[in-house]
């Protein structure tokens, strides 16, 4: 392989590391660090990134052409953030060479590392009731912020699935966690509607968005902290407004 | 009061770990992840007893968190921040977002801009917390391991001068 097509392959796997860490919810810093870590470790000391939580810019100095990708998705997806970082750390220090690598991350690109989607929503139920006891709930309204949660965050992954509109997905899981809370309270199942929603919607609320939305302030990546606030912000708008949907009535 | 701090723990472990699964982390992760979350929740809890106010108690919090994340993640050799995120969960303002969000659809802006602020300066600090147990960390490796970067680094340049 000549040193054209070498250069071309780093890009290329370079981009690549880097888009599915900002996919996967890394933070902005973070993958920068990785990507330029790995350029290292190929003896590219001269490149240059700009990343954003929409696209990132690549650019290995004068040997390559500058290469763009855009990021459509963003989700939570620890397990791959750390494959990802798995294999960046092994280029690094030279375990495998850049090809491995490549074909290594398209391997993970391709595998869905999530568990079941039954577990998923057990877990949620088993938050949601959790955040009772440690928010000074009632012990009662446990079983009522149980089904709320679960099924409101099977709602939203099914809506999520269907539609791929993040804003409508939460406001119809919003509002169906307000419905099932009201019934609750109407059915002398639950106390206090209020705990049970706020329970109920912890699985699907920006809480850790709006963490990290300042934190990428504080590190210098205005863009994105102002891009990850304003995703936060919609998030939060969508969750607060299917929720008074129903309490309105 | 003691059987109290009792039940926090369990349940926060249990929160975190849901959590864990929610955001997928991988799974011989998840029970540490309850660990980094029960402990910064602990912490919270304590100090809002002791009149603490909630912003220093989350800052006090999120440090701690940090400060364990940072251990497990060297330990395991995965990116602190699969433990920092669910261990910061218990802590972070969901409930205030959210319920800022209810006023303001509501048309209660007072209690909208209070609410807003309060989620602001929690995350803020959550934030801060975070940021400077990091950087704190890195100063100490810094000067602990002093010999063996500078070795690591010298070896470094020595074989891309053979590579060169």
């Amino acid at each position: 392989m000549d040193k054209e097509q070498q250069y071309e392959l780093a890009l290329d796997c370079l981009l690549l590391a880097g888009q599915m860490m900002m996919e996967s919810g890394a933070e902005t810093y973070r993958v920068e660090d990785t990507m330029l870590r790995m350029a290292r470790s190929q003896n590219i000391e001269d490149a240059q990134s700009y990343v954003t939580p929409t696209g990132i810019i690549l650019s290995l100095g004068k040997r390559q052409v500058t290469k763009i990708t855009s990021i459509t998705t963003r989700i939570t997806d620890l397990h791959k953030i750390a494959k990802v970082n798995n294999v960046s750390r092994k280029l690094s220090v030279q375990m495998i060479t850049l090809e491995e690598a490549y074909d290594e991350l398209r391997l993970i690109q391709k595998t869905n590392y999530f568990l079941p989607v039954h577990i998923q929503a057990l877990a949620a139920s088993i938050a949601s009731s959790c955040f009772m006891v440690l928010f000074n709930g009632y012990w009662s309204d446990m079983p009522a912020a149980f089904v709320a949660g679960g099924i409101g965050f099977m709602v939203m992954l099914v809506i999520q699935e269907m539609t791929r509109v993040k804003f409508f997905s939460e406001f119809l899981a919003a509002s169906v966690v307000g419905l099932l809370a009201s019934l609750a309270v109407h059915f002398n199942l639950g106390t206090e509607m209020d705990k049970i929603i706020v329970g109920a919607v912890m699985p699907l609320v920006p809480g850790l968005l709006i963490t990290n939305a300042v934190r990428d302030l504080m590190a210098g990546h205005f863009t994105a902290g102002i891009a990850k606030g304003a995703e936060a912000f919609l998030t939060a708008f969508a969750i607060g407004s299917g929720i008074a949907v129903i309490v309105a009535f | 009061m003691d059987m109290e701090l009792v039940i926090q723990l369990i349940f926060s472990f249990i929160f975190t770990a849901c959590f864990g699964v929610i955001f997928n982390a991988p799974t011989k992760a998840i029970p540490y992840c309850g660990f980094v979350g029960a402990i910064g929740w602990i912490i919270y809890y304590v100090l809002i007893q002791f009149n603490v106010t909630e912003v220093q108690a989350s800052f006090i919090g999120a440090f701690v968190v940090a400060i364990v994340a940072q251990i497990f993640a060297r330990r395991f050799k995965m990116p602190m921040i699969i433990f920092n995120v669910s261990g910061i969960i218990p802590l972070v303002p969901g409930g205030i977002a959210y319920n800022t969000m209810r006023n303001i659809v509501e048309l209660d802006y007072n209690m909208g801009i209070q609410n807003g602020m309060r989620a602001f300066m929690i995350s803020g600090a959550i934030a801060m917390g975070l940021v400077f147990a990091e950087v704190i960390i890195q100063l100490m490796m810094r000067m602990f391991k002093t010999g063996r970067t500078s070795m690591q680094s010298f070896a470094r340049a020595k074989r891309r001068q053979k590579q060169g």
